[in-house]
């Protein structure tokens, strides 16, 4: 077992154990801050399937964007999520949670059962990639490359998608302001 | 090197416990939380193949794509959930089933 391969097991072990604790604590803090070492595992598995600049910008946005974000609305939205917390912590397993687990356990049991039968190393526009000698090697750089397809063949999703951002962004500023009163 | 199953085995079990997360959980930023799982679970899937791309980046891209999707997405939906809290004063998403103003 090389070292990546023992890497790639620590990291998905992170990862996992991790959201596995998010799904099942109670605490909404504890949960949040656990999902930030999803996001950076996540990032890891990224590094490891040879997509650096992806990474990056996984921890950049995520990690520096998203979490704080959602900090933020968990404080502001007060005292209140905590006591919704409190309610739930009598009954120990639900009806709900039952059906939650019985629908995510058999939807797993058939992803897992496509993944096996599919034999996902040796699609054909896979071989036919490494025959090519298109797949990406473990010494080439290449933020280089993404820069260059993001400006020529990407141009038209990245400006879509700008514009999409910038509605967003002012949407988003829209609905949280402090409405005045009428 | 890695093979392809281990990360499509381990995308599979991030997006289920997403599932789980959106059907189990009773307060909007926790079901938030668990979109973002599945989404991760996604954005790994696409990393994975997209080491099959080296010169268009196919994978790569959209994966960059779909990260600045998801900020866009969770900035309105939290923007959303700061409304409803401040008109509903709960944010469990059982409680709120009133399309009217009070």
């Amino acid at each position: 077992m090389s070292l990546v391969q023992v890497l790639f097991y620590v990291m998905s072990f992170i990862a996992l154990g991790a959201a596995l604790f998010v799904a099942a604590t109670k605490n909404l803090v504890r949960s949040i801050f656990m999902f930030f070492v999803t996001l950076f595992a996540l990032a890891g598995l990224y590094v490891l399937a040879l997509a650096d600049f992806v990474a990056i910008t996984q921890i950049v946005i995520y990690v520096g964007g998203i979490l704080v974000l959602i900090l933020f609305a968990f404080m502001l939205s007060g005292k209140e999520t905590l006591n919704l917390i409190a309610q739930q912590r009598g009954k120990f397993i639900s009806i709900n949670k039952i059906a939650a687990l019985l629908l995510s356990g058999l939807f797993l049991l058939v992803l897992l059962n496509t993944f096996f039968k599919v034999d996902a190393d040796h699609l054909t526009w896979i071989t036919r990639s490494l025959r090519a000698n298109n797949a990406i090697t473990p010494t080439a750089a290449m933020t280089e490359n993404i820069g260059v397809n993001l400006m020529t063949k990407y141009l038209l999703p990245f400006e879509a998608i700008s514009i999409l951002l910038m509605v967003a962004l002012i949407g988003a500023a829209h609905l949280s302001r402090k409405g005045e009163k009428q | 090197m890695i093979s392809m199953n281990d990360f499509l085995i381990v995308s599979a079990v991030l997006f289920c416990i997403g599932l789980y997360m959106i059907v189990s959980k009773r307060n909007a930023i926790q079901i938030l939380i668990g979109i973002e799982l599945m989404l991760n679970a996604a954005i790994l899937n696409l990393v994975a193949f997209g080491k099959y791309d080296r010169f268009f980046n196919g994978g790569q891209m959209f994966a960059l794509f779909a990260i600045v999707l998801a900020a866009a997405t969770t900035a309105v939906a939290l923007a959303i959930i700061l409304n409803v809290y401040r008109q509903y004063k709960t944010i469990d998403p059982g409680k709120i089933d009133k399309l009217r103003d009070e």
